[in-house]
């Protein structure tokens, strides 16, 4: 059974969504946001119960918050840890990372590009990667947490993409997580992700403009 | 055994660690972060893995990420539901009440007190109130997620603890939310903390200026 992302024609957010989807192998259909009356649509009818994206239509629910939904998926996958040590270091690790990642989303938004990426740079990058760095030097199973692929790799991953994406040379000082990111990319649902027509691409001024518009800010 | 809470002498996202430690009965201690130079010496000991606050010593652990510690504390004392249609129900409402929580704890830091109140009441209110009202008129228990007191819970009750300070009258348009604010005001253990040494006072601006030192802002 197919499940369906209500969120824009971007990352964002939903893109997590996305990712996680795709990783399970959980086939999803897309509706994005158009504008300002599309939205107010979607809120009367009921669907948004904080009125906000991402929603995540799946197995009979219509799942809102981001974080939620991936935690859903992670528990019904079998992705979120079996002791409860796990699932406290799966949940720092992956709050962690969703900081991370909120800061490349926000890039253009705040003073332009260029100045937001220079401050992701100067401040994110050094905060971020080399505590995973290091975290991912604790364990022998090549993942962060147990012996499998968790919701935590995901984030981790997810925020190494888009250190790919923004600042190509800066993994060549974090070696273990460089391997760690072409393996998890080569996957083969997540390569297939990857390199497929759902992946959505970096933040334009176009993308921003639209997102201000559908939500009334402009 | 005790905790120890490094945060602010300040609500903040430390407030909600408090509030279920003191629910759940864990004594605590504190440490409250004096200015700069305190913060780099935490920061160079190793005790905070993203090099923020809060971070909470318990059970050999010294946890950081708010949400994580939280998870990790219902986790143990069974405040995290029982199936996964409970976790997850428990995760939507719980990440919204924190996003609510969140628009609170920032009073004052944006345009100052005055016009950030106005924003919180004229957009936060009418976005999350209704829904808390429902989402518990729904439930068929008096708790918001299956028959006992969860993290979602805590999380809308210290909302409405928010909402009653900042717009005293707002409460009477919720019947259901202002009987549960009451009601669980009184448990015990709650009702011991919120009129105890450890609960901490609404934002000042002098708070947020020695916050803003602190980090090394100002």
């Amino acid at each position: 059974m197919k499940a369906h992302l209500i969120y824009f024609d971007g990352r964002g957010l939903g893109e997590s969504i996305r990712l996680i989807l795709a990783t399970v192998g959980i086939e999803f259909e897309e509706t994005y946001l158009q504008d300002a009356a599309h939205v107010e649509r979607l809120r009367q009818a009921g669907d948004l119960l904080f009125m906000q994206v991402p929603m995540l239509e799946i197995d009979g629910m219509k799942l809102v918050q981001t974080n939620a939904i991936i935690r859903y998926i992670a528990r019904k996958y079998a992705m979120y840890g079996k002791t409860l040590e796990q699932k406290t270091r799966i949940d720092v690790l992956y709050d962690g990372a969703r900081d991370f990642i909120m800061k490349f989303v926000y890039i253009g938004w705040n003073k332009g590009k260029e100045d937001d990426s220079k401050s992701v740079k100067e401040n994110a990058v050094p905060r971020y990667l080399p505590v995973f760095e290091k975290e991912l030097s604790k364990t022998s199973s090549g993942y962060f947490v147990g012996d499998d692929l968790s919701m935590a790799d995901l984030a981790v991953l997810e925020s190494l993409l888009y250190c790919d994406d923004y600042f190509p040379a800066v993994l060549e000082d974090y070696p273990k997580l460089k391997e760690f990111k072409d393996r998890l990319s080569s996957l083969p649902r997540i390569k297939a992700f990857l390199n497929g027509p759902q992946r959505k691409g970096k933040t334009t001024e176009e993308y921003i403009l639209h997102c201000r518009k559908v939500w009334g800010w402009i």
